[in-house]
């Protein structure tokens, strides 16, 4: 597999949230708006970058039997760094994202990529992969906040587009998520059969 | 329907480790790895201790700049803290111009929001009119919680609480017979928040002795 | 806070799957049919508890008092990953009847986030041991029930005449929003 397909596929061929259904709970809890949903995504591409990273360098010596347990450490200091870091310079986002961020410690995607890929693959394509699946996560997150920002309150970025008395204030509740996201994979399912 | 924990099922056995799964092998890996993630995460927490710090008080700086009206002192060196009725930690900021207080940025809570906590940080002025205020933190359904931040001080119907004085409105929501509005669809949120905001003029009626005499000083 | 409060809260107001958004994979996974459901939300109330009390523990005696509170993530993923682990081996030897109808389930609760989730929120809540215990509790039977409620629509909707491009995931992240918008009712019981 060459490198370009090796980083598009996470866009949209194996988009995790899209096709995959993977890492449901931050898909649906911090996208109440464009910014949350980017701030995630790109939080979450970290971790997984820097997990495919050192899996893949220390995959020769891990033992068979205690190869999940060695990824989960691995996975949970990144979040925690992210965690940190994010708290340190970017508290506003890091308020807002609140309890999701601990929680990228057990995104399937993240220890998904890490077993299936990092743990048979050099460097170098782990960290392609890695690349490619967490921006096409971030793709997914931001593209399903904007619509639940913009029907929600009218805005898009925080940019006021129409006034928020017009919004339909359900998609930026909990119900919204889930029906926001119900019709985006029956879209975007229809557009690749076409 | 692909569900998370799913992953974990078609685990492919990895036949690149060279390293057998002896219990010494496991148990010395497990460490090794545990103690480098220890290590480099002390590094970092010491790292960002400090910027998480300064973050902290750099909102709270400009929360009571937001609140309260023109000062010359430092409010967060003057900071009183106190204890609420109800047992919460309340700091009172005073804002003194020219060794006169004029307005107190009080820093209050509840515990009866729809999530959990509730903080805010509210401007009074010495009558305990309300000046100003800022959420410093909920955890409340993400839109409509937020929505604190701007709904108690849009002119509209009766949702505004500013200018307002606890001492003599009845500021509690119009379904518990007080005269504030509550946030379409989050009463609960909209009664905690009024809370906060009784927590904290009362805090600050009650001690108003102690805050005035620090100006005198 | 009063247990009564915690329980009406944790189950019908502030649901884990429908107004928290915590342990929607398995929600989505296991819902398409009801006896299912069922077992998964045995395996799940089982190890809450468990990894609640032992992760409080571990917060207030370890952590704490060493001050190494920034270890919280780490500490805590690793203890559900390995309460699971013991869960499945005790279960086995000691209750053969009850392993066999959670058994498959214990290996996909490791990565439910609703567990770490439940775990850093008692922490965030400060709840004590007692509340914590039946904060965990009430929130699995809230899990329980938004699962088996649609794991019971989903049989149901495979009977019923969906348009082609819905079938599927589609519809049934739409039946769970109408389900969320019907607990969203309970917003003033608490």
């Amino acid at each position: 597999m060459n490198q370009w397909k090796n980083f598009s596929k996470g866009f949209f061929k194996e988009n995790a949230v899209f096709t995959l259904l993977l890492g449901m709970c931050p898909t649906l809890g911090v996208t109440s708006s464009a910014i949350n949903g980017l701030g995630m995504g790109l939080a979450t591409t970290f971790v997984l970058v820097m997990a495919n990273l050192v899996i893949s360098l220390i995959k020769d010596v891990i033992p068979e039997k205690v190869r999940i347990p060695a990824f989960i450490v691995v996975i949970a200091t990144f979040v925690t760094i992210v965690e940190m870091l994010m708290q340190a310079y970017v508290p506003a986002l890091y308020d807002s994202l609140g309890l999701f961020i601990p929680l990228i410690v057990v995104n399937c995607i993240v220890l998904g990529r890490a077993e299936a890929f990092a743990s048979k693959n050099s460097v170098g394509a782990s960290i392609v992969d890695g690349l490619g699946m967490g921006l096409g996560f971030a793709m997914a997150l931001t593209l399903l906040g904007s619509v639940r920002e913009l029907l929600g309150s009218g805005k898009l970025f925080d940019i006021s587009i129409y006034p928020e008395d017009y919004g339909m204030l359900v998609f930026v509740l909990a119900p919204g998520a889930f029906i926001a996201l119900g019709y985006m994979i029956a879209i975007i399912d229809k557009m690749k059969k076409a | 329907m692909n569900g998370c924990g799913f992953t974990t099922k078609n685990i492919t056995i990895n036949n690149m480790a060279t390293i057998d799964s002896s219990l010494k092998n496991m148990l010395l890996t497990l460490l090794i790895i545990t103690a480098i993630s220890g290590t480099s995460l002390g590094f970092v927490y010491k790292m960002t201790k400090e910027p998480i710090a300064a973050a902290k008080a750099k909102k709270q700086q400009k929360a009571i700049k937001l609140v309260v009206a023109e000062f010359t002192n430092n409010p967060a060196e003057d900071v009183v803290e106190l204890t609420s009725k109800e047992g919460f930690p309340i700091k009172i900021f005073p804002a003194r111009k020219d060794n006169q207080l004029v307005g107190v940025a009080v820093e209050t809570m509840t515990n009866k929001g729809f999530g959990g906590d509730v903080r805010l940080m509210v401007g009074f002025k010495p009558d305990g009119t309300i000046i100003n205020y800022q959420v410093l933190e909920h955890k409340e359904t993400p839109g409509l919680g937020t929505k604190m931040g701007l709904w108690f001080k849009t002119d509209k119907g009766n949702q505004s609480v500013l200018g307002k004085n606890p001492g003599t409105s009845k500021l509690t929501v119009s379904k518990d017979g007080g005269d504030v509005d509550a946030i379409t669809a989050a009463t609960i949120s909209s009664r905690a928040f009024l809370d906060a905001v009784r927590i904290g003029y009362e805090t600050f009626m009650d001690n108003k002795n102690k805050i005035e005499k620090g100006a005198a000083q | 806070m009063e247990y009564a409060l915690i329980i009406i809260s944790a189950i019908f107001v502030n649901n884990v799957v429908l107004s928290q958004f915590l342990g929607i994979c398995p929600f989505l996974g296991v819902s398409k049919k009801l006896s299912t459901g069922i077992g998964m939300t045995g395996a799940v109330t089982f190890v809450m508890i468990i990894a609640t009390l032992v992760t409080w523990m571990v917060q207030k005696l370890v952590l704490e008092p060493f001050n190494v509170q920034f270890l919280q993530t780490i500490t805590f993923i690793l203890i559900i990953a390995a309460l699971v682990q013991l869960v499945e081996i005790v279960l086995k030897k000691v209750s053969p009847p009850l392993y066999q109808a959670l058994g498959v389930f214990l290996p996909l609760i490791t990565t439910n986030c609703a567990i770490l989730g439940v775990a850093i929120m008692t922490i965030q809540k400060d709840f004590n041991l007692m509340e914590s215990v039946v904060f965990a509790t009430a929130t699995a039977i809230g899990f329980g029930l938004a699962l088996v409620l649609f794991a019971g629509i989903r049989e149901q909707l495979d009977l019923a005449d969906v348009p082609k491009g819905m079938k599927g995931t589609p519809i049934a992240l739409i039946v769970a929003g109408l389900l969320a918008l019907a607990f969203m009712g309970f917003a003033n019981l608490a």
